[in-house]
């Protein structure tokens, strides 16, 4: 399997030279990094060289680092891709940043891959990543007039509002949540090797 | 004369052919659908990010609840990740009780799919047929992990526990009588094993049954043969998987091209279909129903001869035994770590692709060696064969958007998470 994955990595860096971050193998699997600005070409010779044929997205989702341990700096906000190719019976993950983190711009790649379509639009409700040459760039999964981007980091897990029915106005109504929010396991990150035999603690 | 206008018509959100809270805007040029447009997230309850709160074995019972016809399949792709980023080996036992457990639940979810989807454009006796078989299959599922729906069964390095001993029979109560109870137990005398047996054993019967009440049934061909039909190419540009994908004459399946536990060791075939209609992925689905019996075979005979470890031993991983964690004061220490912080996963991250009965359900999961995943991203096959539904049903008449719906084996807990 890794000489197969070596292969693949020696064929994107002949194809796309400095286009392209230097292939990455861990876990068995292929990562790529890309530029915004090369993102659309990348893609389309991804899809149509002969030798890599990428014919299909299984998957693209947003992905927000602000609060990754181990962080140092960089973009805050990131489209990650799977691809895969049926030919040659391999996978490539690709990530591309969104530079500003303020308002994070993507080019779509719903021109390269049409079922890109509707994972575009779910990393845009999201996380508010806007992909820019979208046909259809609408909130997907979240309630109709929502307001914020859930799945940032620094979206509470309760939300902002609750829903209720009203007796008195006999009808549904948005109102602030009243649950406080709670924390029942922290979030913990042990050294390296932490309780491995030899190490302390 | 009147001007004639497109109309938009309100399909759903609760509507019984719509399987689950599905809405849909139609715009229809009289009775032909102009375009189709799915309004999901109804049944949005952010998994991913609960996931984010929660340790990585907290995590595991929710994915029963995505798609919730097949509980272990989701489970299985979660466990896959998990142990592929902690570097655990999945003892042999469990690995083939796992691809059992995968197949019943490849044969309960077509069954269901199959069933409903008859139900939906016309033949109601079909899904009378399929629960009586799902019937059995779902005890199955209760006897291995104590739930008929929500399994939480398999676990990061195993499965919560081996194969019980004993099949659980019914007993004489006031609507059964002796001679019920002693048919119905007739099949439920040995262990849980011998129960599949049996099953696989009777269970060709039953298919050639289905293929007696649809297969050459003329309404339902009328109601299926070039309808939602999908070309190779869009099939790949679309992004389908599973039976969507096979159907249109692609031989694409992850058990065969990317073997994951002992699927290698198994002898089965990928039927395919060459028209790419909701037809040819019923057929497809039917011939799936005896491949999987064919692997519940070969499984059952394999397991009966090796017995083992069905759960790494690794106690950071997977809890120690009761009777251990009583008597030995390390044990208790690993235990009590385990259920409060839970296993720490190192950096990194993994995608873990499984062939689960409607496509191919991925799990993307991104750590950074805390005790919770930093992202978990769900990657599951209805969200994109959903998406395609405008371009499937396009040109065609409105009742045959529920012959797409169906053909598509919609469950709104998998397009939504």
């Amino acid at each position: 399997m890794s000489a197969k994955l070596e292969r693949l990595c020696q064929k994107l860096r002949e194809v796309f030279g400095d286009r392209i971050g230097e292939p990455a193998i861990s876990y068995g699997e292929v990562t790529v990094m890309v530029l915004a600005a090369n993102y659309r070409d990348v893609a389309v010779t991804l899809r149509d060289h002969p030798e890599l044929r990428f014919e299909q997205l299984t998957d693209l989702s947003g992905i927000d680092y602000s609060t990754a341990a181990g962080r140092a700096g960089g973009p805050r906000f990131a489209a990650v891709s799977h691809l895969l190719s049926v030919t040659h019976n391999w996978r490539l993950r690709l990530r591309v940043y969104a530079t500003d983190d303020a308002s994070p711009t993507l080019p779509t790649m719903t021109g390269v891959w049409r079922g890109a379509n509707w994972y575009e639009r779910e990393a845009y409700d999201m996380y508010g990543i806007v992909f820019e040459g979208h046909p259809d760039l609408r909130r997907i999964l979240t309630d109709y007039g929502f307001v914020g981007h859930p799945f940032r980091k620094d979206f509470p897990i309760s939300g902002y509002v609750e829903m209720r029915y009203d007796p008195e106005q006999q009808r549904v109504v948005y109102q602030p949540v009243t649950i406080e929010p709670r924390e029942v396991t922290p979030r913990i990150v042990r050294e390296a090797h932490y309780g491995k035999a030899g190490g302390r603690g | 004369m009147a001007e004639i206008k497109n109309y938009h018509l309100n399909f759903g959100p609760q509507h019984p052919a719509a399987h689950g809270v599905l809405r849909l805007v139609l715009e229809l040029d009289g009775e032909v659908v102009a375009h189709a447009d799915p309004h999901i997230g109804l049944l949005h309850r952010g998994t991913e990010k609960l996931a984010e709160t929660r340790t990585w074995l907290q995590t595991l019972p929710y994915l029963d609840r995505l798609d919730y016809v097949s509980m272990m399949c989701n489970e299985h792709a979660y466990c896959l990740a998990v142990e592929k980023l902690l570097g655990v080996q999945v003892p042999i036992r469990a690995q083939y009780i796992r691809v059992m457990m995968d197949e019943i639940t490849r044969i309960l979810n077509h069954l269901l799919n199959i069933g409903t989807h008859a139900l939906d454009i016309g033949a109601m006796t079909m899904v009378l047929y399929t629960f009586r078989e799902r019937e059995d299959l779902m005890d199955v599922y209760e006897a291995v992990s104590g739930a008929r729906l929500h399994a939480a069964y398999y676990r990061p390095g195993g499965v919560y526990r081996d194969l019980p001993e004993q099949m659980p029979q019914y007993r004489v109560n006031r609507f059964k009588n002796d001679a019920t109870v002693k048919r119905l137990n007739a099949a439920r005398e040995g262990s849980v094993l011998d129960f599949i047996e049996d099953f696989t054993n009777r269970f060709p019967a039953y298919v050639a049954e289905y293929h007696t009440l649809l297969t050459d049934n003329r309404i339902w061909k009328q109601r299926t043969v070039g309808v939602g039909v999908v070309s190779p190419e869009d099939a790949l540009q679309l992004s389908f998987s599973g039976p969507m994908l096979r159907g249109s004459g692609i031989a694409w399946d992850v058990r065969k091209k990317q073997p994951y536990e002992v699927y290698d060791r198994m002898d089965f075939d990928i039927p395919i279909g060459t028209n790419g209609d909701c037809y040819d992925r019923y057929l497809v689905r039917m011939e799936e129903f005896l491949q999987s019996n064919r692997i519940i075979k070969q499984c059952v005979e394999w397991l009966r001869k090796n017995p083992g470890p069905v759960i790494t031993d690794d106690h950071k991983v997977a809890p120690p035994s009761r009777e251990a964690m009583k008597g030995n004061m390390e044990e208790l220490i690993h235990h009590f770590k385990l259920f409060t912080e839970g296993m720490h996963v190192p950096p990194g991250e993994v995608y873990a692709g499984i062939e689960h009965p409607k496509g191919e359900f991925g799990v993307w999961a991104v750590s950074d060696g805390a005790n919770k995943p930093y992202r978990i991203k769900l990657r599951s096959p209805g969200f994109a064969h959903l998406a395609a539904l405008n371009e499937m049903s396009k040109g065609h008449m409105i009742a045959d958007v529920t012959a797409i719906i169906g053909t598509i084996d919609l469950v709104l807990g998998d397009t939504d998470r």
